[in-house]
């Protein structure tokens, strides 16, 4: 039986998307395209793990939902985290006028 | 080479290259919706994967909230045009190396550490994933159900945060 898909394709693009997203963290300068780069790190994260429990499955027989419940709760601290993230980026916006992080180089307001 | 293979691929490279035109855009805000289809892509592979809660929590959460959240920041700043270059010009090719090499770690730690021969099948029918529903929702009241609460006071200790943070001082006002 070769129908479906081998694990490690997912793994591979979990793979890809995760390095574009840690690229992306390093050549960009805008806090929000950076931002937006953590979020595919992230998902490419959640693809490996929900990857990781489809195979679980397979070798116990049974289904096991704990991966896809740990998919949950990153995508419900993922939430809370772009609320708190980018209110820090309006914040900053505010008194620095940009949102440059190459203009962010002082620690004091 | 079945349909599903194929549709596989074809996601995977929709997914690949949304990924680099976030990367590269000089828009903000085509660099957001860049990062919907990403997020689209990744929630028919989980819908492969049999995990269609997942799938829909994905589109409703990342898709949905997340990104318009992020639309709206981009359009209240006014900083959808990106000015091109930095500061360090030696940073870029620096990081695309390091990028390589991360790739090449991982894809490499991934392929070999797993059995190279396991085959995810295809997601059942759509009674079997409405009983897998059931199942998941069953475990996530009970086994996982201080989590459960705990994100809810994260969820709102973020709500309280971001309104504190984006909150105007009382003198600046005026």
């Amino acid at each position: 039986m070769d129908l479906g898909i081998p694990l490690t394709h997912y793994l591979l693009v979990s793979a890809i998307l995760f390095t574009m997203g840690a690229l992306g963290v390093l050549i960009r300068r805008n806090a929000l395209i950076v931002f937006m780069s953590i979020e595919l790190m992230l998902n490419a994260a959640n693809l490996a793990f929900v990857a990781f429990a489809r195979s679980f499955e397979q070798t116990t027989g049974q289904p096991v939902f704990t991966g896809q419940l740990f998919v949950f709760f990153v995508i419900a601290v993922a939430a809370a985290e772009v609320a708190v993230g980018l209110a820090l980026i309006v914040a900053i916006f505010r008194t620095k006028q940009t949102i440059d992080v190459d203009q962010l180089s002082s620690m004091k307001g | 080479m079945d349909f599903t293979l194929i549709l596989f691929y074809v996601v995977a490279g929709v997914a690949a290259a949304t990924a680099v035109g976030l990367l590269f855009s000089r828009n903000a805000v085509y660099a957001a919706l860049f990062l919907v289809l990403n997020f689209a892509c990744v929630a028919v592979f989980y819908l492969l994967l049999g995990a269609p809660f997942i799938a829909m929590a994905q589109i409703t959460v990342y898709a949905g909230a997340i990104m318009v959240l992020f639309l709206f920041v981009i359009m209240l700043l006014g900083a959808e045009k990106l000015p091109r270059g930095g500061i360090l010009p030696w940073q870029r090719p620096l990081a695309i190396g390091a990028a390589a090499i991360l790739l090449a770690e991982a894809g490499y730690l991934l392929v070999q550490r797993v059995q190279s021969a396991a085959v995810l099948p295809d997601p059942g029918s759509f009674e079997n994933s409405v009983s897998s529903l059931q199942q998941m929702a069953y475990l996530l009241f009970t086994d996982y159900l201080l989590p459960f609460e705990v994100t809810s006071i994260l969820l709102l200790v973020a709500m309280v945060g971001a309104i504190v943070l984006t909150r105007q001082a009382k003198g600046a006002q005026r």
